[in-house]
């Protein structure tokens, strides 16, 4: 009997996949050894050692420049959220209008604009209300976070409204709920799932974002990403390594934390 | 309006449902007018796309008329929004709440009315029980099967003891053992809670089951409303008589007897007794029905001749095919007996006598 076809016994199949598997996971793995190097190379093993992870936990720019991520992630993780929700709820819970289709390439413009372009806006933009207003805080870069990070959050959103079942809103209609008690009591928490994962990928994109608050950052704003990427300049320890490994590991938390969530909503 | 016996629960009045605009509009509705009666079985009956949902949806308000009246107990509900029509759905798909229990599934209802909490915990049991569900009352609606969601969905559109309940083809998706359990079930259950019931259904053997008055709908527009025994033995047209049950199609030319009966001379040269259908005045040629059990085959002469052509064989009884000498094709459903074939074989020239009160003559 001849076997179904396979893609995996196509000639060449398993040296493909596993150059790729090399290509991307390598030098991650080579990266998180070195954090462990106990010589001051990146390069060069020179025994077992803790002292680059201590010595990044005592950097007190570390410290400042992490603490600055988490503040700007986590403010624009949330107010990105908000508005993706309320943007996936009025594109979908819709009648299909003249306009839509440019309403969601407008909501979904950041993932297609080129970083560098936005940047340069922004920085541009933000110049002139600076030297207007005066204030030169963090809220700068939380808006032009929470700007890029609304498509990350729509995306799911949008993806579960989709899938949800519109009769289930009609029928607490039906059954007296007002619009905003169907919303509440039937959409939120059916939806709930989606706007977690929202959450995340977004909190996640703007953890990582430098091109963006390279140029919007003000004086000593830097977030990590930025902080790594100026020390980097001035030549590499395995502190670097150090910090990617504890950001690498942090990521894997809450991506598994988050299947972990709506594995148990579904 | 003077409260009495009899009076109707629904008054549609002229509505008409258009959707899109300009030269795409096409008329969902158009100008139906009906009557539904207080505690009433009341089936709107049709094929897919004839507007039966339609108007289902404009009596539940999902959906709000391009013109005209919805009338609850003399009130217009028309352009009220879905929460404050006293009126409850059964959905097609059921539409139960997968967050929550059987229990707070059927007390959503009176929970958003603002009932009381001891109340609505008395009124869940009692739904519960009415659809024989106590045992399950804890259970996500995930963890049940097809059939105990359909009670579900019915003692939660009941629950708030709706003035109409109104239903979207809830059998559909049951299997036909489930399905003929559930029109018993739905039956009883509209006769314990005296509420009147809007049934919408493509099934005309359902429709005829389980209704006290249907209205047979065809493209937007109501053909005919009576009691089953009229709509299959009374129809008005072509297509009421087409699509309930089997039917025979003869060209006939009339001549009035009066007492509304007339008299058919058919093609082959018989005249036959026939009523007709109410409104109508038939000139000249007209179109006359005979059910096929209401037909006898002979085989010598009767009111039509012809030839066999295809005898099938259905348990209860025989459907013989003939092709008559006219040109027409006639059924003859003949009762079965155990121990006789139906005595006739394909090919052969048999008659056809018509019943005395068998035929209708009715519009196109």
């Amino acid at each position: 009997m001849a076997s179904s076809f396979s893609i995996k016994h196509q000639p060449g199949f398993t040296a493909i996949a596993a150059t790729c598997f090399v290509v991307l996971y390598l030098p991650i793995v080579v990266l998180v050894v070195y954090a462990f190097n106990a010589a001051a190379s990146t390069s060069e093993w020179g025994g077992f050692s803790l002292k680059w992870f201590q010595s990044a936990w005592q950097n007190t720019q570390v410290i400042d420049a992490t603490l600055r991520s988490f503040q700007i992630g986590a403010t624009a993780a949330i107010l990105a959220t908000i508005a993706a929700t309320m943007a996936a709820l009025a594109t979908t819970r819709t009648a299909a209008y003249p306009g839509l289709t440019f309403k969601y390439a407008a909501i979904n413009q950041p993932l297609m604009v080129p970083e560098i372009v936005t940047g340069v806006a922004l920085l541009i933009f933000f110049s002139r209300i600076k030297i207007f207003t005066g204030y030169s805080g963090l809220g700068y870069l939380i808006a032009a976070h929470t700007a890029f990070c609304i498509p990350f959050a729509y995306l799911p959103i949008r993806a579960r409204l989709e899938n949800m079942d519109l009769t289930l809103e009609r029928a607490a209609a039906d059954l007296y709920a007002t619009p905003w008690r169907t919303f509440r009591r039937i959409t939120l928490p059916l939806l709930w799932p989606g706007i977690l994962a929202g959450l995340m990928l977004a909190f996640v994109i703007s953890l990582d974002d430098v091109v963006i608050t390279e140029f919007v950052k003000s004086g000593g704003q830097d977030t990590l990403p930025t902080y790594m990427l100026g020390q980097i300049r001035r030549g590499i320890t395995p502190e670097i390594n150090a910090i990617s490994t504890v950001f690498l590991l942090l990521s894997v938390a809450i991506v598994t934390l988050f299947f972990f969530i709506s594995r148990k909503r579904d | 309006m003077p409260e009495q016996p009899g009076r109707n629960a629904i008054e549609v009045r002229g509505v008409r449902k258009v959707y899109g605009t300009g030269e795409s509009q096409v008329a969902a509705l158009d100008t139906v007018s009906v009557s539904i009666r207080e505690n009433e079985f009341f089936t709107l009956l049709g094929p897919s796309g004839c507007g039966k949902t339609t108007l289902l949806r404009l009596i539940a308000g999902f959906d709000f008329p391009s013109a005209g009246e919805i009338l609850l107990y003399g009130q217009d509900i028309a352009p009220l929004p879905p929460f404050k029509r006293p009126v409850n759905t059964v959905f097609q798909s059921y539409a139960l709440f997968p967050h929550m229990t059987v229990a707070e599934n059927i007390g959503f209802g009176l929970e958003m009315l603002g009932k009381p909490k001891a109340e609505i915990k008395a009124r869940v049991g009692e739904m519960l029980k009415l659809v024989k569900m106590e045992a399950l009352s804890g259970r996500r609606t995930s963890q049940i099967s097809g059939g105990q969601q359909q009670r579900v969905a019915l003692a939660r559109a009941l629950a708030p003891q709706p003035k109409v309940l109104l239903l979207d083809e809830p059998l559909s998706a049951l299997d036909y053992k489930l399905r003929k359990e559930m029109q018993i079930e739905l039956k009883r259950l509209q006769h314990e809670t005296g509420i009147t019931f809007i049934f919408v259904t493509h099934d005309q053997e359902e429709a005829l089951t389980m209704s006290d008055r249907i209205a047979v709908m065809s493209s937007g527009k109501i053909l005919q409303v009576g009691t089953p025994w009229d709509i299959y033995d009374k129809p008005a047209e072509r297509f009421v008589a087409d699509f309930i049950g089997e039917t025979n199609f003869l060209t006939a030319a009339i001549t009035v007897m009066g007492n509304g009966k007339v008299r058919a001379t058919l093609k082959s040269g018989a005249a036959i007794e026939a009523t007709v259908a109410e409104g109508f005045q038939p000139k000249g040629n007209a179109t006359v029905v005979v059910r096929p059990e209401h037909a006898k085959l002979t085989n010598g002469k009767g009111d039509l001749s012809g030839t066999v052509e295809n005898i099938v064989y259905f348990g209860t009884d025989t459907h013989i095919h003939v092709h008559l000498d006219s040109g027409e094709a006639f059924t003859v459903r003949q009762q079965n007996t155990r121990s006789a074939s139906c005595g006739f074989e394909k090919g052969d020239k048999v008659g056809i006598s018509v019943g005395n009160d068998a035929a209708q003559v009715l519009r196109d």
